[in-house]
């Protein structure tokens, strides 16, 4: 988790409000996944269905080709494996094959 | 100063020409007996053309609730109404209105909650919301209905406050009975509620927020904080909007609760709402037989004002507060209210729990009468008294 000075209730907007809209960026939410994708280059034929179909904006998209995956917020759900029509991205359980990160 | 404009109008009329006064954004509402005409003369007013509201019909008030939530942050000015069963359904997002600080006012027409099933009045269902953090304003007759929905308005915009608002009134004695009540000219009433200017409207893309997000123990607790700080704001913030309410009506309102003949009162009833109707009728004829009895009927339940009341009853010989619902196991609502605003007085006047009203049951003037009679008796009992029960 980043590190975020806790702030009296008055230093803060009220009702919960985040302004600026980007709090993700920040928060680093990926730490419970027990099922990580593994991403396979040569294979990605860059139709960005795993972008598209992400729940949680985890493809780094760089010249709108799929770059990698932000593993510090994705949370393992599988779909991008699902959607793959080549089988570009596979699931293995978190903790193998760490050295691809 | 009056405008003249008297008019023989139910409580319903009243409200639906408050809201169609206030001209809302967005009114989303699910209709129940017995507040569903409030909205159904509303609508036609939307229909006829007569204001420019946005009104969303839904599947339940949960929906009426939430699509108020979601058009409050998007900054549009919301209004809703419900009662009873329809209240205790929206109630999970009351609380999120609250929380969200969406200064949304709703009309609730009390009525008890079930069961078994009773469409009739008591407050069982407003005092369900009354720690959810919403302003609650109880209403004696339909002119109060029509004025303090028309200044919770402003309340609930305040900058210092930002907090959801309950006008409450009470369903069939108040909603469904003619009585005469004054409408302020639509621009008067245009121009006391003036523009509203939301804080973080979500709608603003160019400066895009975050709403309703989640919150871990570390700032759970300091949001509730904000809350209570806009809770503790209201009073002053209500008794300003109330002295310029009063110099636009020809009606005084100075006050988070109304004194009826108290100040020289050594014996006093509490109560809620329309029966305050029938207690001042009851003080006006002991009065004149000689009795020194009053009345105190607070307008705002929550925030509760403690403070005030305290300075108001401490004197007293004796005091009788009416609770129109239970809290079972316990005393009634407004009991504990007044019992622990006057806790910490060494001479504090002897207090007494009467429950009366429920589900619609009658109350007469006989029986208030009874009630002044009995706070005579020192070595009357401090259990809780039912009003006009079989016990």
């Amino acid at each position: 988790m980043a590190e975020f000075e806790l702030k009296k209730y008055d230093e803060v907007p009220i009702g919960g409000v985040v302004t600026g809209g980007a709090t993700p960026e920040l928060n680093e939410t990926g730490d419970w996944r027990s099922n990580r994708p593994i991403f396979d280059e040569d294979k990605c034929i860059q139709c960005l269905l795993c972008w598209s179909h992400c729940p949680d904006a985890s493809f780094y998209i760089e010249d709108e080709e799929v770059q990698g995956i932000d593993y510090d917020h994705c949370k393992g759900c599988g779909i991008c494996a699902e959607i793959c029509p080549v089988d570009a991205i596979t699931m293995v359980p978190e903790g193998e094959d760490s050295e691809d990160e | 100063m009056s405008n003249g404009n008297r008019q023989v109008l139910t409580g319903h009329q009243v409200v639906a020409n408050a809201m169609r006064q206030v001209d809302p954004d967005v009114v989303a509402a699910y209709p129940i007996t017995p507040q569903s005409e409030i909205v159904e003369y509303f609508s036609k007013f939307v229909a006829d053309g007569k204001v420019d509201s946005e009104v969303i019909t839904v599947e339940s008030e949960h929906s009426a609730m939430s699509a108020c939530v979601g058009s409050s942050a998007a900054g549009a000015r919301t209004m809703t109404a419900t009662a009873s069963q329809g209240l205790a359904l929206m109630l999970e997002i009351v609380y999120i209105a609250a929380s969200m600080r969406a200064p949304i006012v709703m009309t609730v027409a009390n009525r008890a909650l079930s069961g078994p099933i009773n469409i009739h009045c008591d407050h069982s269902d407003s005092m369900a919301a009354r720690d959810s953090g919403v302003i609650q304003i109880y209403g004696e007759d339909a002119q109060e209905a029509y004025d303090f929905t028309l200044m919770a308005q402003r309340l609930a915009e305040n900058e210092d406050v930002l907090l959801p608002v309950m006008v409450t009134l009470d369903g069939f004695t108040l909603t469904h009975t003619a009585q005469v009540a004054e409408l302020l000219p639509d621009d008067t009433v245009t121009d006391f509620v003036g523009e509203y200017e939301p804080l973080y409207p979500l709608l603003d893309v160019d400066n895009p927020t975050t709403q309703g997000p989640f919150d871990m123990p570390d700032y759970y607790f300091e949001h509730k904080l904000q809350q209570v700080e806009a809770m503790n704001n209201v009073p002053e913030k209500f008794l300003e909007v109330q002295e310029e309410f009063s110099d636009l009506s020809d009606r005084e309102y100075s006050g988070l609760f109304e004194s009826y003949r108290l100040d020289d009162a050594d014996y006093a009833i509490v109560l809620l709402g329309s029966t305050a109707g029938t207690a001042k009728v009851v003080v006006d004829e002991l009065r004149d037989k000689g009795k020194k009895v009053g009345l105190l009927k607070p307008w705002m339940f929550r925030p509760f004002p403690a403070e005030e009341m305290k300075e108001a009853l401490k004197e007293k010989e004796a005091v009788a507060v009416f609770d129109r619902s239970l809290s079972f196991g316990s005393s009634g609502p407004l009991y504990l209210e007044v019992s622990s605003a006057l806790s910490h007085e060494d001479n504090k006047p002897r207090l007494y729990n009467y429950t009366y009203g429920l589900g619609g049951r009658d109350i007469a003037e006989g029986h208030i009468a009874e009630v002044f009679e009995d706070l005579e008796n020192p070595d009357l009992e401090s259990k809780m008294h039912y009003i006009n029960a079989r016990t």
